[in-house]
């Protein structure tokens, strides 16, 4: 990570962006070159126009022949070297650039990995991808020619006028006022650019967000055919990025007509002013020539300042947005703790848990202990805060008062790599990957064997796999589409039981199988239970069977506890949740 | 596949991540992106009229200020030195004055005109590629992975961007002063002009190299990206599963892998600039040293004037400055041209389910659905439903159960029109389906799955998803209907309540819920429940059922579920084995029978007694 050591003082644009110089650091000697090669290769290109000053002044006005030849072969060798240098520097930001942007986007992708559920179920990915490639991209170029060219182009401008002042110095004046508006109306037009360039990068992240959400919800947009509503938001948003766009355009063309008129204005007053010195013999006809040249050369560096200088706000922007993750703390860190051998010895002790910012807790009060080995069936009305429950053993969102432990343990002191091989979760909407099924079987387990895949297969009876068109190697689609919703929770659930996990948390697997597959798996799932400790939220009775005990959540906090038949016959509530459906 | 001609193999995305295609098809590819850019810039021809003009006119006051200036030198000077006053010269700075102003005025209506056919030809682009995606079939999508059209939807539209406001200006300028200067320099002196022009092959040579070169370098480019991205993506919606089974360590490297393929892409492009643009400006300036030479040795001799080798001097710079940015420009034309080849090919793909040319009305959708002869397989080898007839008349509630694989669900997104069948046909009230428009197919069938997508937006925003203008009495009543009103109101906000990304606050049974209340509003003639209750808890699921009775009425339903509770509401029960019907009867007679369903139905009481 960049910089953790600064202070979270306000940030500001320009401060993202000096806070991300430590990536050079790796480049430093590469750095060195290329700045070298720059600055010296400006130097040359200075020097051309004075030797063909010197070849007119001297050869074509006095006849020097011999020193003609000799100026000439000074020019080459300039030219040569010039070239050269200019290979040099850019060979040597190849590699720098893309160096610097490869790392950023690598510590933002571990970063983001680090970050908690809490982070992500606010952030679309889609803004998330805007910052990881245009916004760096955009840094990229900035540090790549941007940074490079805004000193190169000042010190060129400096020395040029030196230069200038030196041949002659009241023409060398004019060229240097010259600059003086150039400054100031770059200095206004930067602002004023640098708030059109953040409201275009964040409506083109909104827009990249509609465009996340009607390729992942294609399915419910064409079982409604609603194809014209979502295109109606999608426009509306598109049409926010084309006025936005052309409110930049039409500054940006103000702007940069007026950086590229200015030194056509003082080449004029350049020579008339020089003509009239030439004519009273103050200036030779060489330095004009040479002067004129001169100036032309610096048209473009002046020119070019306004470009660099949009290139430089829109990096800080994008700088801006890409620390704005970067600093977002992953509130969910490990502790040192690994627990060398563990029983599983689950328990909650007074959990709550609330969303930031609500005033309800989605959970309250909630102490459970179960014992290493036992299943305890979690059972609650839609919404009483069973999967939230789920989500504190693995830490994927943390409780805001209690605790949970396991073996002892508060989970927050556990490494997260040991507190997660402990626990592993089946979720009732599995996330499959675009990769194979074995890739997807053994997420957690890369070195699992053959065996342990087809074990784990075998319990989630989900050996159809070996029947796909390349068997475990068969690369299902994402979020793996073409599977049934069944096969899907089947292979989840084989991910879960895969390496025999210490805690099994099961949040209603079985809710897409069909009654005979069902019966199946719970038949293998008693098997790997009886061995695990299990938290198995259920909605049927034959998936609390797989329970010794069960707790009855209601309205975030556990009212009952007890057998299933113990509830059965003492709390209605629990009888109308999981008593027989009325039967044909 | 073998069979088929070239043409149609490389038709549509097929071309994408590919390294290398035959020369053919690339021509073939670069000619589909051609026409593609070609139609979207047709409806600018007059803004284009335009933008020629003011180009030429900037282009012949740029290029008239050096030779004003030798001019100046020439005349001006000498003037002045025999005393005849400041007449000339002042004439001539005022036309270089007169010539910088003209360059001001049209270089900004140049940069003006150019910005807006750019951004119009933009806004159009995204249009289209969002429609035609959302055209698309659910066959196409599952392929081609959300990841992907994120890529096409926002770095391909952005890289054709880049190149309408930065490439094109480049590249008119940059020509326009090449062939301007050209020409200048054999007016201002034959001899001295040739000389100047004389590495012109080599330059072209130097650029016909970098444009195949950069070529290949910038597919690559993209390619890459698009993988970085979808990785990128997919890892972030699967977060969850990701965090849960350690998996961040594997998606690292492997992330790291790609973005290094990446840098590596981006690298090697960079590296073919490094060694184009300094060869370019060691052309120019050898060039400039010979014109030193022999310019001075002409000059020496009084075959040109002082003023003469001045102007040659200022136009070979503006000879070869342009040349870097026709480089640059090959940069941005690349990566445009390799996204436009993408692009073109989403736009090219057949939308799986194509609209009828001419549309069957059906005002009024009584809701048969009838099966003749219906074959359907995704792959040609693996028939799912190898052949099926079936009759269901408007308004019967038809349950279809059966082991998973059976074809259930294929059956169900027949009649939807996810898919259109092999061979056969799928008629509503005697409509083949594919002669109706969308619309009206859409509002008369609809389906709930068991993935419950919710957009951001609020909770009635979602329930109104099918019915956008429905009065919020009715979001209510479709609520209250199917048991979501409690839940709702208890939100803070209630119905106004945000969702959050894709529902992240609510259970996966409420989100159920949202989407019944959604279906119920839509209010369809055929609606079709595929898994629909399966998130419920036994309450919730009950009094779906209950509503699903009044709701039925009067309107065909196609439930697939797994429970048989849910059978009860049925009028005919459909067992289904291998894409075949094996039983079909109400299901008082089927469970009087001894067949599959009555094995189902006793299997699942058993189930029911261990509830005691």
């Amino acid at each position: 990570m960049s910089a953790d050591d600064e202070p979270p003082s306000a940030p500001s644009a320009s401060i993202s962006l000096w806070r991300l110089r430590s990536y050079l650091r790796p480049y430093v000697g590469t750095l060195i070159v290329a700045w070298l090669a720059a600055i010296l290769s400006i130097a040359a290109s200075t020097v051309i126009p004075l030797v063909g000053r010197e070849i007119i002044d001297g050869p074509v006005v006095r006849g020097d022949q011999g020193a003609l030849l000799w100026l000439g072969a000074l020019t080459l060798a300039l030219g040569v070297v010039e070239a050269f240098l200019i290979f040099l520097r850019r060979w040597t930001q190849g590699f720098l650039v893309f160096g610097v942007e490869t790392a950023i986007r690598n510590d933002l992708y571990a970063h983001l990995q680090r970050l908690p559920m809490s982070f992500h179920d606010e952030w679309q990915s889609g803004q998330l991808l805007s910052r990881a490639t245009t916004d760096l991209s955009t840094i990229r170029r900035f540090f790549g020619f941007g940074a490079l060219f805004l000193v190169m182009n000042i010190l060129q401008l400096t020395t040029v006028t030196i230069l200038l002042l030196r041949m002659h110095w009241p023409l060398g004046l004019l060229v240097a006022v010259s600059a003086l508006p150039i400054v100031y109306v770059s200095i206004r037009f930067e602002h004023r650019y640098t708030v059109l360039s953040r409201q275009v990068q964040d409506e083109q992240g909104d827009l990249a967000t509609i465009v996340e959400e009607s390729a992942l919800g294609i399915r419910t947009i064409k079982a409604f055919g609603r194809r014209g509503h979502v295109f109606g938001g999608y426009d509306e948003v598109a049409g926010k990025v084309y006025r936005t766009s052309m409110a930049k355009v039409r500054l940006g063309s103000r702007f940069f007509t007026f950086l590229e008129v200015i030194p056509n204005v003082t080449l004029a007053l350049v020579l008339l002013l020089g003509a009239a010195a030439v004519a009273g013999g103050g200036l030779s006809l060489g330095t004009l020539v040479a002067f004129t040249t001169m100036v032309l050369q610096l048209a473009w560096p002046v020119a070019a300042l306004g470009y660099i200088l949009a290139m430089g706000q829109e990096a800080m922007t994008a700088a801006d947005r890409v620390m704005e993750v970067l600093d977002t703390p992953p509130s969910i860190v490990g502790g040192p703790v690994v627990i060398e051998r563990p029983r599983g010895h689950l328990r909650f002790e007074g959990v709550e848990f609330r969303f930031p910012g609500a005033d309800r807790p989605v959970l309250r009060d909630v102490t459970l202990d179960v014992r290493p080995g036992e299943t305890v069936a979690i059972v609650g009305a839609t919404g009483s805060g069973k999967t939230t429950l789920t989500a504190l053993v693995p830490r994927l969102a943390d409780v805001t008062a209690g605790r949970v432990t396991i073996d002892g343990q508060d989970v927050r002191d556990l490494t997260l790599p040991a507190l997660r091989s402990v626990v592993a979760t089946a979720f009732e909407e599995p996330t499959l990957f675009s990769m194979s099924v074995r890739e997807n079987v053994t997420l957690g387990h890369g070195q699992a064997s053959e065996e342990e895949v087809r074990a784990a297969l075998e319990v989630a009876q989900a050996t159809f796999a070996y029947d796909l068109p390349w068997g475990l190697e068969t690369r299902i689609g994402e979020q793996g589409m073409s599977l049934s919703g069944g096969q899907r929770q089947r292979l989840a659930l084989a991910r879960a039981v895969l390496g025999h996990p210490k805690i099994l948390v099961l949040d209603d697997t079985l809710s897409a199988l069909d009654v005979e597959t069902e019966a199946l798996v719970e038949e293998a799932l008693r098997r790997v239970l009886a061995d695990a400790t299990g938290i198995v939220v259920a909605h049927r009775a034959s998936t609390v069977l797989l329970a010794d005990r069960v707790a009855l959540l209601r309205d975030g906090t556990i009212a009952h506890v007890g057998t299933h038949h113990q509830l059965l016959n003492e709390v209605p509530e629990y009888r109308s949740l999981l008593a027989a459906e009325e039967v044909v | 596949m073998m069979t088929v001609s070239t043409d149609r193999q490389w038709q549509g995305v097929a071309a994408e991540n590919q390294d290398d295609v035959p020369q053919k098809v690339s021509l073939l590819l670069r000619e589909r992106s051609r026409r593609l850019l070609g139609e979207l810039l047709r409806p600018h021809r007059r803004a284009i009229a335009r933008l020629v003009v003011v180009v030429l006119l900037s282009n012949v006051a740029g290029l008239s200020i050096p030779y004003l200036v030798a001019l100046g030198i020439d005349t001006g000077i000498p003037a002045l030195a025999r005393g005849e006053g400041m007449g000339i010269t002042l004439m001539i700075v005022g036309s270089i004055l007169g010539a910088a102003l003209a360059q001001a005025l049209t270089r900004q209506a140049f940069l003006r005109i150019s910005g807006r056919i750019g951004q119009d030809v933009l806004l159009e682009l995204r249009r289209r590629v969002f429609t035609h995606f959302q055209r698309l079939s659910l066959s196409f999508h599952e392929k081609y992975t959300s990841g992907r059209v994120i890529s096409r939807l926002t770095s391909d539209v952005e890289a054709l961007a880049e190149l309408l406001q930065a490439g094109f200006d480049g590249l008119v300028t940059a020509v326009l002063t090449l062939v301007g200067t050209a020409v200048m320099l054999l007016i201002l002196d034959v001899h001295l002009g040739l000389v100047a022009l004389a590495p012109l092959p080599l330059l072209f040579l130097a650029t016909r190299w970098f444009r195949r070169q950069s070529a290949l370098a910038y597919r690559r480019t993209r390619e890459t990206v698009a993988l970085v991205i979808v990785h990128f993506v997919e890892s972030m919606t699967g977060i969850r599963a990701a965090q849960t089974f350690r998996r961040e360590p594997r998606n690292q490297e492997i992330f790291e892998q790609l973005n290094e393929d990446y840098r590596a892409a981006n690298a090697r492009s960079m590296h073919l600039v490094a060694i184009f643009m300094p060869g370019i400006k060691l052309i120019g300036n050898v060039t400039i040293a010979l014109v030193l030479v022999y310019g001075g040795w002409l000059a020496f001799r009084q075959e040109v004037t002082v003023g003469v080798l001045a102007a040659f001097l200022l136009y070979l710079r503006q000879f070869y400055e342009p040349m870097q940015e026709i480089s640059q420009f090959y940069n941005t034309l690349q990566s445009a041209g390799a996204a436009l080849e993408k692009l073109s090919g989403v736009l090219e793909e057949p939308p799986g389910v194509a609209e009828p040319e001419h549309p069957v009305p059906l005002p009024a959708a009584r809701g048969a659905v009838t099966f003749a002869g219906v074959r359907f397989s995704y792959t040609p080898d693996i028939p799912i439903l190898p052949e099926l007839d079936l009759e269901i008349p408007a308004g019967q509630t038809v349950a279809v159960v059966g082991a998973t694989g059976a074809g259930k669900t294929t059956v169900v997104k027949l009649i939807s029109r996810f898919y259109d069948p092999v061979a056969g046909r799928v008629l509503l009230d005697g409509v083949d389906l594919r002669d109706l428009d969308e619309a009206t197919l859409r509002r008369a069938v609809v389906m709930v799955t068991q993935e419950n997508f919710l957009f951001s937006g609020t909770v009635a925003d979602n329930i109104r998803f099918g019915r956008p203008d429905a009065p919020m009495a009715d979001v209510v009543a479709a609520a209250t209907a199917v048991g979501a009103h409690p839940f709702i109101s208890g939100l803070p906000g209630g119905y106004e309540a945000e969702v959050g990304k894709r529902g992240g606050r609510m259970s996966a049974g409420q989100r159920q819920l949202v989407a019944f209340a959604r279906a119920f509003l839509a209010d369809p003639a055929v609606l079709i429940l595929d898994e629909a209750t399966s998130s419920l808890d036994v309450p919730s699921e009950r009094l779906v059922q209950r509503a699903l009775r009044t709701i039925l009425a009067g309107r065909t339903a196609v439930i697939i579920a797994h429970r048989l509770s849910t059978v009860e509401i049925a009028d005919r029960v459909l067992v289904m084995a291998d894409g075949r019907v094996v039983e079909d009867g109400p299901p008082d007679r089927l469970i009087a029978a001894s067949g599959r369903f009555a094995g189902l139905h006793t299997a699942w009481l058993e189930s029911l007694s261990a509830s005691g």
